[in-house]
């Protein structure tokens, strides 16, 4: 059998759970590594918009579109309104990562529970669930935006909800092709025989196994999170001047390419820096949840 | 990143593919976009002007500079009301397909845009044609209309009542004929390219849906002996960048638009090949002054135009060699000598201390900052522009709220009146100030900021019933005057055209209404 | 397998209806219309243009014309784009975008599957931070930045491949378009088939195969490779979908003749019966490859069974 049965309660179990995967993750080098990285960098965003000698919005009327400078006092040089590169990165940057955070983890619950259930149940249930999914895949998302704008608003809870609204989709495709195949397999068999309730074996047997593609598809959804955000900027929903965010500074910058490179380059790092680091840190999760390797 | 021996490696490179064109006399241009339709009556853009205009020719053409010459019609009388023009028309005018252009095309195709069942979004333009408006809303039989072939060769059209701008009119697709023999006998099909048969230099050979339109010379043009280029083919090209790039890359010769953040760059790197000059059009803000809003105040509207450094925006935050608007309608326009804003001799420190007097007898203070509402549509410049023009009302206590929407919502949402400031533009339908100040009468539909001023309008009026076009053009100026001293409108700038030509071309000629035919390029050799 | 089949298909048509529906008064909803832009139309202009559509029509009303429309298989005349209907702009530019879709998913399976084995194999080496630092290179670049440079370097600078254009597909023009939309897709890929196959090396079935005597090469190749390719078309169905259909910013970026941009613009422009025509097309586009995938389940993992 490849995974434990035993009948404790949840909760001292998911304790101990979670204890020993923070020590395992704690000896993944790359793992933590990147866990140190991106606190810096959630860090920098936090505080270093404080720490910069100017205000998101200000403008430095000697400094139109200036390269990157240490006498300016722009390190990271400015835009073309003359606003400092640097303030508006890491203040993008609370955007950005809250955005990702949160979209990505409500995407992450909805999508795995709903993949889990219409996976393991099956038939008829998984059939209406999964056209649902399909109803959800084919409107136009434009018009979504659009409308959730029109009713509500704008409002930054929004972004959330209209990009959870899409990005769950693909999870619980993911979520529900695993659990189909894993729900014919012996240890989930031998469970059902026991007589463990179905919600223990979903949420304890099927979820737990399917977590290897899971992890890996919340890494490569944060990124797609984040710049779905600027085209949400573009319809109007998004952050609004004089916020800023990494997927706005990054499509802002794409057009000045050869003649303020920082504009691009400077966000595009941060940007990349933060997937790397998530990425292995992603992976160093999920070894340290694997219940195999335990 | 890129360096500069790279770039200069690219031009050279450019320079070689340019020498190699895929036959010396075929002109490579990019448009702007994909066109509606090809059928005159069907399209409203720029870039359809582009095409459509050198496959048909009106009564009255464009000149490579723009000025208006004869086309089809060979000379013209007016009657001296200024109500009834009588043209003679070329005998060898002729379709692409050999039959000759008669008057009574020119009757057809002036019924045609103004029958309901066409859907011509821009049949207005006709409206200075006796029963025009009558005769679209159904008050009045198609016959009634006021033009008239009085033989083959011989057309009358009859105005409303004098129409200075009239002629230059006529050189508008609205105004080009339409091949009856052929609409006739294919319907909508008709600007197929199987079909499809036209008057003007070019007559179209095929049309690739988003990919290519390409166009041949037409033999039976008048002046076809005068065309050197054999062959035309237009690109749409909707990203700026991309037109660019493939001007670089030596794939097209005429890019119709550059991206405003490249002009450094090309100035110094393809300085042969940028032309810029001043456009027909005018960017501005408008001020909402319906009652309820703290704009309706003249006092706040004047405080926030004298707040604005016009020169910051137009020469360090956009760079493209656009004018700082101190008025409505743009210079250069034809036979109009227009009015300026109060303050604009005025220093920027001048501007700020009456701003800020403005400001507090309006009872706005520290204590009591305006709010303002700013909506702009989605694109980089209007961005860039919005921002600036929140920073700079900062000094005066300002408090702006920027919000951005695409261009459908922005103006639906400004059309009912939510907002303070809001961004807007205009490009002239035609060369005259009327079509501009038109948009400041009380109750038009483009008058966003609902401005209301009755002696504005009387001397719109006034002005549209005066023949003498000195007079009639003080009227507009006195218009214009009273509009600016009441701040109806927050003028910004005026527009520049920009096109990329290969310096291998000539014939070439900048004009106000960046209006360019095919048949006057030619390569040089 | 037969009659699963034949029941999905029939399940597709109310799928379908409520897709058309829900997105037909979405659209209508929107404020602004396909009429409304910079410049406001003289208001007989205006009525004219909106009576020619049916669009002065109770949405209601407008809604049982299009369906009874549809169901004639007529998607319509676009706003837009006057010289074509709805139908013949699909036509034209469908093969395009699958054209290119299909170079750039066959490349992305090509290069990213075996990336994806390699660095399971070779976990925690030198090789799989390479290659996924690689592909994560992919991810972290957004394809409007990745298609512009693609253009300026290979098409400006070296003067290799055309910048821009069509040309009937030649292969030339193929190249930047379908390197800058397989690049995410190959890191996508190849990230999920990683993680997925290692995965499954972890799993009971592979220790008993093993236990068996099995080779290395067997146990993969017979064993590992086909279930761990599950979650890799579970993301392929939607993704598919997307890509056949084009992608905006690749086709203005390369002038491409395809149908991705419609379903931006014709959004923008408000341009209704190009939008639904999206809509259903895409719409049918989703529901096929989904049963496609779910039957692919069976045939990589024949223990998934749909009989209940």
């Amino acid at each position: 059998m490849t995974t434990d049965t035993t009948l404790s309660t949840p909760d001292i179990a998911g304790d101990s759970l979670a204890r020993e995967a923070w020590r395992r993750l704690k000896q993944n080098r790359a793992a933590t590594a990147s866990l140190a990285l991106l606190a810096l960098v959630t860090l920098a965003c936090i505080a270093g918009p404080w720490l910069t000698p100017w205000t998101l919005d200000e403008v430095d009327w000697n400094a139109f579109l200036a390269a990157p400078s240490l006498e300016g006092g722009h390190y990271a040089g400015t835009d073309a309104n003359g606003r400092d590169l640097l303030t508006r990165v890491l203040h993008g940057g609370r955007v950005s990562l809250s955005v990702a955070l949160v979209a990505t983890f409500v995407s992450l619950v909805i999508g795995v529970l709903y993949g889990a259930v219409a996976g393991y149940l099956g038939g008829r249930v998984d059939t209406l669930m999964m056209r649902f999914v399909d109803i959800m895949y084919s409107l136009p998302f434009m018009f979504l935006v659009i409308l959730l704008m029109v009713v509500f608003g704008r409002n930054i809870l929004l972004i959330y909800a209209a990009i959870g609204a899409v990005e769950w989709l693909d999870m619980s495709r993911i979520v529900r092709g695993q659990v189909l195949a894993l729900k014919r397999r012996e240890f989930v068999e031998a469970a059902q025989a026991l007589g463990v309730r179905r919600h223990t074996i979903v949420t304890r047997h099927l979820i737990p196994n399917a977590l290897g593609p899971v992890v890996v598809y919340v890494t490569l959804t944060v990124p797609k999170v984040i710049l779905l955000e600027s085209f949400l900027s573009f319809l109007g929903l998004g952050v609004q001047e004089p916020l800023t965010s990494w997927g706005v500074l990054i499509s802002e910058g794409k057009d000045m390419m050869e003649t303020a490179p920082w504009m691009l380059l400077v966000p595009s790092a941060f940007l990349a820096t933060t997937l790397l680091c998530l990425n292995f840190l992603g992976d160093g999760l999920r070894d340290a949840l694997d219940p195999k390797t335990r | 990143m890129i360096t500069p021996r790279l770039a200069a490696g690219s031009l050279l490179l450019a320079a070689t593919c340019l020498a190699l064109p895929v036959s010396a006399d075929t002109l490579r241009l990019a448009i702007m976009g994909e066109p509606a339709s090809l059928d005159p009556h069907k399209v409203s853009g720029t870039w359809e002007n582009d095409v459509v205009g050198d496959l048909f020719e009106g009564l009255v053409t464009e000149a490579a500079d723009g000025s208006r010459i004869p086309g089809v019609a060979e000379s013209w009388e007016v009657t001296e009301d200024g109500t009834t023009y009588t043209f003679s028309l070329r005998e060898d005018a002729a379709w692409s397909d050999g039959t000759p252009v008669t008057a009574d095309d020119f009757v057809f195709a002036f019924r045609r845009i103004l029958d309901p069942a066409t859907a011509a979004s821009y049949a207005y333009l006709l409206y200075p044609v006796k029963n025009a408006e009558a005769v679209f809303n159904g008050d009045a039989e198609p016959g009634a209309l006021g033009i008239e072939a009085l033989d083959a060769h011989t057309l009358e059209i009859t105005l409303e009542r004098s129409t200075p701008y009239f002629l230059d009119q006529l050189a508008h697709y609205t105004a080009y004929p339409v091949p009856r023999h052929v609409v006739e006998a294919h319907g909508d099909d008709w600007p197929s390219p199987e079909h499809m048969v036209s008057n003007g230099a070019f007559a179209l050979q095929e049309w690739r849906s988003q990919t290519r339109i390409e166009a041949t010379r037409n033999p039976h043009f008048h002046d076809a002996e005068n065309v050197a280029l054999d062959e035309v083919i237009y690109f749409p090209i909707e990203e700026r960048n991309t037109a660019l790039n493939r001007f670089r890359a030596g794939e097209i010769d005429i890019a119709r638009e550059f991206p405003t953040q490249q002009y450094t760059w090309l100035q110094e790197n393809l300085p042969e090949a940028v032309q810029v000059a001043p456009y027909l059009g005018i960017y501005y803000y408008a001020f909402n002054t319906r009652d309820d809003r703290a704009t309706a105040d003249p006092r706040v509207r004047e405080a926030l135009s004298l707040a604005v450094r016009r020169e910051v925006i137009t020469d360090q935050i956009l760079g493209t060699g656009e004018e700082p608007a101190y008025g409505f309608v743009p210079p250069n326009v034809a036979h109009y000598e227009g009015a300026e804003l109060d303050f604009a001799d005025l220093s920027q420190e001048e501007r700020l201390t009456r701003a800020r007097t403005l400001m507090e007898e309006a009872g706005y203070g520290p204590d009591n900052p305006l709010e303002l509402l700013l909506r702009y549509n989605t694109s980089e410049d209007h961005r860039k522009v919005a921002i600036a023009l929140a920073a700079m009302w900062k000094p005066l206590g300002v408090e702006v709220e920027l919000y951005n929407a695409e261009v459908a919502v922005h103006y639906a949402d400004i059309r009912q009146g939510d907002f303070d400031v809001a961004r807007a533009g205009w490009i002239g339908d035609y060369n005259d100030a009327q079509n501009f100040l038109s948009l400041l009468e009380g109750g038009v539909a483009n008058n966003y900021g609902a401005y209301q001023n009755d002696a504005f309008d009387a001397l719109m009026d006034q002005a549209a019933e005066t023949q003498d076009t000195d007079a009639r053009a003080e009227l507009m100026a006195e218009a214009e005057t009273l509009a600016l001293a009441d701040n109806a409108t927050l003028p910004l700038y005026y527009y520049v055209s920009r096109n990329l030509v290969s310096p291998a071309l000539s014939g070439w000629q900048t004009n106000i209404e960046d209006i360019h035919r095919s048949r006057w390029i030619d390569f040089e050799d | 397998m037969l009659r699963y089949t034949l029941t999905r298909l029939l399940q597709a048509i109310p799928t379908l209806w409520i897709v058309i529906t829900l997105s037909f008064f979405l659209m209508h909803l929107a404020p602004g219309g396909p009429f409304d832009g910079e410049r406001q139309l003289p208001p007989e202009i205006e009525a004219n243009l909106l009576a020619t559509y049916h669009l002065d029509e109770p949405v209601w009303r407008q809604y049982l014309i299009y369906m009874g429309n549809l169901l004639q298989g007529d998607l319509g005349p676009s706003f837009k784009y006057k010289d074509f209907t709805v139908t013949e702009l699909v036509a034209q530019g469908f093969p395009v975008s699958l054209e290119l879709g299909l170079w750039a998913i066959g490349l992305a399976l090509l290069i990213g599957l075996p990336l994806g084995v390699i660095a399971a194999l070779r976990r925690n080496s030198t090789i799989d931070y390479l290659v996924m630092g690689t592909a994560l290179a992919g991810v972290a670049v957004p394809n409007f930045v990745i298609a512009p440079l693609l253009a300026l370097v290979f098409g400006v600078f070296l003067g290799w491949l055309p910048v821009g254009g069509w040309n009937d597909g030649a292969w030339s023009n193929l190249v930047l378009p379908v390197v800058a939309l397989s690049i995410q897709q190959i890191a996508y890929i190849a990230r999920m088939m990683r993680a997925s196959m290692i995965e499954i090396l972890g799993s009971h079935f592979i220790r008993t195969a093993r236990a068996k005597g099995l080779t290395e090469t067997e146990v993969i190749w017979r064993h590992a490779l086909r279930p761990a390719m599950l979650p890799v078309v579970s993301y392929l169905g939607p993704a598919i979908a997307g890509i056949i259909t084009g992608s905006v910013v690749i086709e203005q970026i390369f002038g491409i003749p395809g149908i991705g941009r419609y379903f931006v613009q014709a959004a923008l422009n408000r341009d209704y019966t190009l939008v639904m025509g999206t809509v259903v097309f895409y719409g049918a586009l989703i529901v096929l490859l989904n049963l496609l995938v779910d039957l692919l389940y069976s045939a990589l993992d024949p223990q998934i069974r749909y009989d209940d």
